[in-house]
């Protein structure tokens, strides 16, 4: 619980940069910021901590595994929903970051308030 | 698990450099902090397969940030200005929104992870008779639902496009 608490407060980290930031390559971060958090955050819930049961990688190491072996498995359905989003997110920083670089070439400043004040 | 507990409280201090420091090329090394401590964290979260693409990820990430940031200018002009009563309140009504939300998804997650958990039950049983993979997160991105990979791969290509198509300097020529 606590786990969880603390990656919420990483989200709301970035919520809090992406809205009132006023500087572009600030918001980048926190976009970046709040996608790690949801990632960790996937990670964690598929993290089935059992008692008395050590966690092993969703990787089979021998062919015949028993009941007892199965559970203690960590779940590989929100791995791999992650390891999709992951990639993603470099796509959306990337296609951020130069929407950036081309109002900094047009207006000359990051500033999110001065290209507000430039608009028509 | 307390070395989770370390790792997060580490995440959280570099995410509050990242936001709130002048220089923008210290804020990107917080924020590749921030993803190196994530990669660490998949380690102890028993997620190998995470671990690597996040730490070839975030190196790539913090080259964008970096290359973008030698172009322009590393220093935060904005910071010290006063909020604004429109930010503030609109932080608050999604932070309440997303808080409230993420409360009860997770809530439900847990109460409910058995049933989460049988799909993946399945995946374990079957997947080396069913797919031939040892490993099953590769069997499950790249069998199970293939579909989904080629949807990430066509968003990963789109996201190229519109970057050139973006950065792109000169019209084309008449």
């Amino acid at each position: 619980m606590l786990i969880l608490g603390i990656s919420l407060v990483l989200i709301l980290i970035g919520l809090y940069a992406i809205i009132t930031k006023r500087n572009m390559i600030k918001v980048a971060v926190g976009f970046a910021l709040m996608e790690y958090a949801v990632n960790f955050l996937f990670a964690i819930i598929g993290f089935h901590k059992v008692p008395g049961m050590k966690i092993i990688p969703p990787i089979l190491m021998e062919v015949k595994t028993t009941a007892n072996v199965l559970s203690s498995y960590s779940d590989p359905v929100p791995q791999a929903l992650v390891l999709t989003s992951i990639v993603i997110g470099l796509g959306v920083t990337a296609f951020m970051l130069s929407l950036a670089l081309r109002i900094y070439n047009r207006i000359g400043s990051f500033d999110l308030d001065e290209i507000k004040r430039l608009k028509g | 698990m307390p070395e989770l507990i370390i790792l997060l409280l580490f995440m959280v201090a570099a995410g509050i450099v990242a936001v709130e420091i002048k220089d923008l090329l210290a804020s990107v090394i917080a924020l590749g902090a921030v993803g190196f401590t994530v990669a660490i964290g998949f380690i102890v979260l028993q997620a190998p397969d995470l671990a690597i693409v996040q730490i070839v990820i975030e190196i790539l990430a913090v080259v964008f940030f970096v290359a973008v940031i030698l172009k322009t200018t590393h220093v935060d002009s904005t910071i010290g200005r006063p909020y604004k009563g429109a930010d503030i309140f609109t932080f608050i009504i999604f932070g309440v929104f997303a808080l409230a939300f993420l409360y009860v998804g997770v809530r439900f997650l847990l109460i409910n992870s058995s049933a989460g958990f049988e799909i993946a039950q399945h995946y374990i049983k079957h997947g080396l008779t069913e797919t031939g993979a040892v490993n099953r997160v590769a069997a499950v991105i790249l069998d199970y639902r293939a579909l989904d990979t080629l949807g990430e791969a066509t968003v990963l290509f789109t996201a190229v496009i519109g970057v050139l198509a973006v950065l792109r300097l000169e019209g084309r020529k008449k």
